[in-house]
């Protein structure tokens, strides 16, 4: 005989249970119901960008709608995103905020409130972008490095263009890492809206990956090429009487607190008559002469970064500040002024770069000539931005 | 990424960083406490070569899971109760995120070890992720969700609706003042190590359980993202510890810290939680479940105590505070209330409470329904308009409370609210810990000690100031929580979409007495008219009830 044992009771799990709740858009008609777009500023072109939705007013403004004002404030009792944190001025800047008492109500000025608000990036930088890109270009270093070590490519360069890469092409890591962090990435703090703040962090981002993308080639030419001195860049960067020049003025690029200057110092000036002048006419012409193929792809990857992303972003940033209905004329004197005192810096930094060009076997194109494109390229980037060229260029 | 392994990697870029020969970097931001050089050891050890394409690949899950989400036909699933407080809770949420960004350069100076600048620039651009990840969330609410209104005003009501100034502590504490009390304590140490744990765990659990997947997909993504960021609070910890100068100052910074965070991320997350869910499964965790869990136990007692030792002087009372709040004196239940109770004020739907929720709080909280239900029960009758009221300006047994002027919160358990005269201003508080915030923390000396560098709270706080006087309807006109026909509310009481009768219009609001400001009332008083208000008020609640008539 058999005894059927009672089956255990089943116990239900213990989950949410779906519900349909037809909470879909257009299930039911009402006021707002097709409301479907960020109604609280205006788009610079017809239609609103993804990138604008995702940053537009993010960092309020007191200005605008913040009706209650900043709540904490600095030592000195200032809040926010101060705008004399620049000397340079945009429209509206020096209306004094709205006025807020007992019952005056929490209104601002109409959109855009000032001049600032009006900056959109032409790159259009947010995560999904700036995530896409970096991945990008860090994978197609790693593939064009790991090809060049498969294929034993870095056994075609010859010993003086060795030292050159371990010794000048490490040393820009130290360039690229410095104004990264201490200009960029702490200019992040300083713009009045949310979208110079980001497209300055992005800017940042790249020289700081710019900056390991060279520390990291100089340990896998450490690893495949025998008596390669992986730590040469150091003693470079902190001696030799060549490089001195581009440390000062790093240096000095860093100390600068105005955040616009900054910017415009770094990007307008510093970048091509300093950077583009070492890493294009320089690294780039002389890289194949001396049998290698590696390195341009790694320093191409940060010249992109510059010419073509963070070049645009910056003229964007200041055409708007030149063309200022209110400030134009304020804002080219502080330019024309900073042009003065840069140009000189940056010009002195790249001639004692010098004698750089006559260290590879394979010569590049002579250092005047370098220099000549160098100028040329700063003229007319100051040009477009409707700026005069100094006069110190032609020291 | 290459056969060179992570460690090695990061080894090699931290011969990147140099010792200034001929110009200082610039120095933009005060602090009082004092770092020794020391080789303090980057805890992310984060490399931008694997950096990138490990974040490309999380954005790769979360834009396909949003994919889905459209396609599957989510939001026939979402509950409304829990999608209208996303209203607020994603009009707030980008702003603290990106001012995490904005705060990272306070430590390049003032904490000199470069090898902890590659971790915070690290944070800074996950910053820019979260909060343009986080807009991005909303966009896709607003555009397939049945009610966008709200979401489609977000950044400027959040600017102006005093939830948003109460959430926007949460950002501004982190870029202004001294630079470690803010970079470092208030947002690493306190605002990431704590509270996150219930904003980004706890919180997305709740949405799951809501029909909403897609929280869940962004913050959870999100999160993993904060373990970094938390790593870089406690490298810089330990740098300060080692100072015994600074321990006063941890001691000051981490109570402020601390009950500020408690007030406004308890105040907002355990109302979304508790009063936005429809899930009312008796085995489910409460809040108070949940920030004994994540908080209590995590975090206090794993992270803070631990600490003890090395001289950290940590706020057990206030912790212990904090769960008396929680637990014994109904916070979350008293700011929902509240919340409710201005739902006219802002720019989002609350539903009522209903039998089935009753319940579940009664069998969370025992004790609940002779506190709140009553007043739960009036909120649903006079949820549609019908010759009434909205609920603040009926006679229900509530009192309208004082803004706290610290945290901004109204001073809604009764009993613990303190006055003070401060710059020339008599100011009320929700409990002793924001008095002394106020008074003594924020103020350029301390216990004695010359803190320069300290910051300052300023701004409008009481929201209701700005409108002493005004009529509600031109109150919320001049806000712009009105849709596009011209007078329809954004806000209702209600979840009933479609029958334009039951909808709440600026003609409603019309019929109000004005708003009032208790704050200028109160310093209109004569000192013993003020004396007598405090007696009378603190013995108010719970659950806004007057105090009682003496015998």
């Amino acid at each position: 005989m058999t005894t059927a044992e009672a089956a255990p009771e089943a116990t239900e799990r213990s989950v949410p249970k779906p519900v349909f709740t037809d909470a879909e858009a257009g299930a039911k008609e009402f006021p707002d119901s097709k409301a479907r777009r960020f109604n609280y500023f205006t788009p610079s072109k017809r239609k609103q960008s993804h990138y604008e939705d995702v940053t537009v007013e993010v960092q309020p403004d007191p200005r605008h709608y913040l009706a209650q004002g900043w709540l904490y404030g600095f030592s000195d009792g200032r809040g926010g995103y101060p705008l004399d944190w620049t000397v340079l001025k945009a429209w509206g800047g020096d209306r004094p905020e709205p006025e807020r008492y007992p019952g005056s109500g929490g209104k601002g000025y109409d959109w855009p409130a000032h001049g600032w608000h009006e900056f959109r990036d032409p790159n259009e930088e947010w995560e999904l972008t700036l995530y896409r890109y970096g991945a990008n270009v860090v994978r197609q270093i790693n593939q064009n490095v790991e090809i060049a070590r498969q294929a034993k490519a870095f056994e075609q360069w010859n010993p003086n263009w060795v030292r050159f890469v371990e010794r000048n092409v490490g040393a820009w890591m130290h360039v690229e890492h410095g104004l990264g962090l201490y200009l960029f990435a702490n200019a992040n703090r300083r713009a009045p809206t949310n979208m110079h703040n980001n497209a300055i962090s992005v800017n940042s981002m790249h020289k700081i990956r710019f900056a390991q993308d060279l520390a990291l080639y100089n340990l896998t030419l450490s690893e495949e090429i025998e008596g390669f001195d992986g730590k040469a860049h150091v003693d470079t960067w902190n001696e030799d009487p060549a490089w001195q020049g581009v440390r000062r003025v790093a240096e000095q690029l860093t100390a600068i607190d105005d955040w616009c200057e900054a910017i415009f110092a770094a990007n307008v000036v510093f970048e091509p008559l300093v950077g583009e002048l070492f890493r294009s006419h320089l690294v780039q012409h002389a890289a194949p002469g001396n049998g290698d193929f590696v390195t341009p792809t790694v320093v191409g990857a940060g010249e992109y970064d510059y010419a073509q992303r963070d070049l645009r972003y910056t003229k964007a940033m200041f055409q708007l500040l030149v063309d200022d209905k209110e400030f134009a004329q304020h804002n080219r004197q502080h330019l024309s002024a900073w042009l003065s005192t840069w140009v000189p810096r940056c010009l002195g930094a790249a001639r004692e770069l010098q004698p750089l060009w006559s260290q590879p076997d394979a010569k590049p194109p002579r250092f005047e000539e370098a220099l000549d494109r160098a100028k040329s390229r700063f003229s007319g980037i100051v040009t477009e931005l409707d700026l005069d060229v100094p006069k110190e260029l032609n020291q | 990424m290459t056969r060179q392994s992570v460690a090695k990697a990061h080894e090699k870029i931290q011969e990147l960083a140099w010792e200034p020969l001929y110009h200082e970097p610039v120095s933009q931001y005060g602090t009082d406490y004092t770092f020794q050089k020391a080789k303090k050891k980057d805890p992310l050890k984060q490399v931008l070569r694997s950096y990138f394409p490990m974040q490309e690949e999380k954005d790769h899950r979360v834009y396909g899971a949003a994919d889905g989400a459209i396609r599957g036909n989510m939001f026939r699933q979402v509950q409304e109760r829990w999608l209208e407080w996303q209203k607020l809770f994603l009009s707030i949420i980008p702003l603290p995120e990106i001012s995490a960004a904005r705060a990272m350069p306070l430590l390049f100076r003032t904490v000199p070890n470069p090898e902890l600048h590659n971790g915070q620039a690290i944070q800074m651009i996950d910053e820019v992720r979260h909060s343009t990840i986080q807009q991005n969330l909303k966009r896709l609410y607003m555009n397939n969700y049945i009610d966008p209104a709200g979401f489609n005003s977000s950044l400027r009501n959040f600017q102006n609706d005093y939830c948003g100034t109460i959430g926007r502590q949460f950002a501004e504490g982190f870029i202004t003042g001294d630079a470690i009390t803010a970079a470092s304590i208030y947002l690493t140490i306190v605002a990431e190590t704590a509270f996150t744990n219930t904003l980004f765990v706890a919180m997305p659990a709740e949405a799951a359980a809501n029909g909403d997947y897609l929280l869940p997909t962004v913050f959870h993504s999100v999160q993993s993202d904060e373990s970094r960021h938390i790593s870089n609070g406690y490298a810089t910890l330990l740098m300060a510890l080692a100072d015994e100068g600074n321990h006063q100052l941890l001691a000051r910074d981490l109570r402020y810290a601390w009950w500020n965070n408690h007030r406004v991320v308890d105040a907002a997350i355990g109302t979304f939680i508790e009063y936005g869910t429809k899930d009312r499964r008796k085995d489910r965790e409460s809040y108070a479940e949940m920030w004994r869990r994540w908080i209590y136990d995590d975090y206090y007692r794993s992270y803070l105590v631990p600490l003890e030792k090395y001289g950290l002087e940590i706020p057990h009372d206030l912790i212990e505070e904090a769960w008396n709040q929680i637990w014994n004196k109904g916070y979350v239940h008293e700011v929902a209330q509240f919340f409710a109770t201005g739902w006219l004020a802002n720019y989002w739907r609350i539903d009522p409470m209903t039998e089935k929720d009753f319940e579940w709080f009664e069998y969370k909280y025992p004790g609940w329904y002779d506190r709140y239900g009553k007043w739960w029960e009036n909120y649903a009758r006079l949820s549609h308009p019908n010759g009434h009221h909205p609920i603040v300006a009926e006679d229900v047994d509530y009192q309208y409370p004082h803004r706290c002027w610290t945290c901004m919160v109204p001073c809604l358990v009764r009993e613990d609210m303190v006055m003070a005269e401060v710059d020339g201003q008599v100011r009320t508080y929700c409990h002793e810990a924001c008095r002394w915030t106020d008074v003594e923390a924020f103020r350029p000396t301390y216990q004695g000690r010359e803190t320069p560098n300290m910051g300052q709270l300023i701004g409008h706080r009481e929201w209701e100031t700005l409108y002493h006087g005004w009529n509600w309807a031109d109150v919320v006109s001049d806000m712009g929580y009105v849709r596009d026909d011209g007078k329809t509310m954004v806000a209702q009481p209600h979840l009933d979409l479609g029958d334009q009768k039951k909808m709440w219009t600026l003609d409603h609001l019309r019929r109000m007495p004005p708003v009032q400001s208790p704050n200028v009332l109160l310093n209109e008083m004569s000192p013993e008219e003020r004396e007598a208000f405090h007696a009378n008020y603190v013995r108010g609640g719970p659950a806004g009830r007057p105090a009682p008539a003496d015998a």
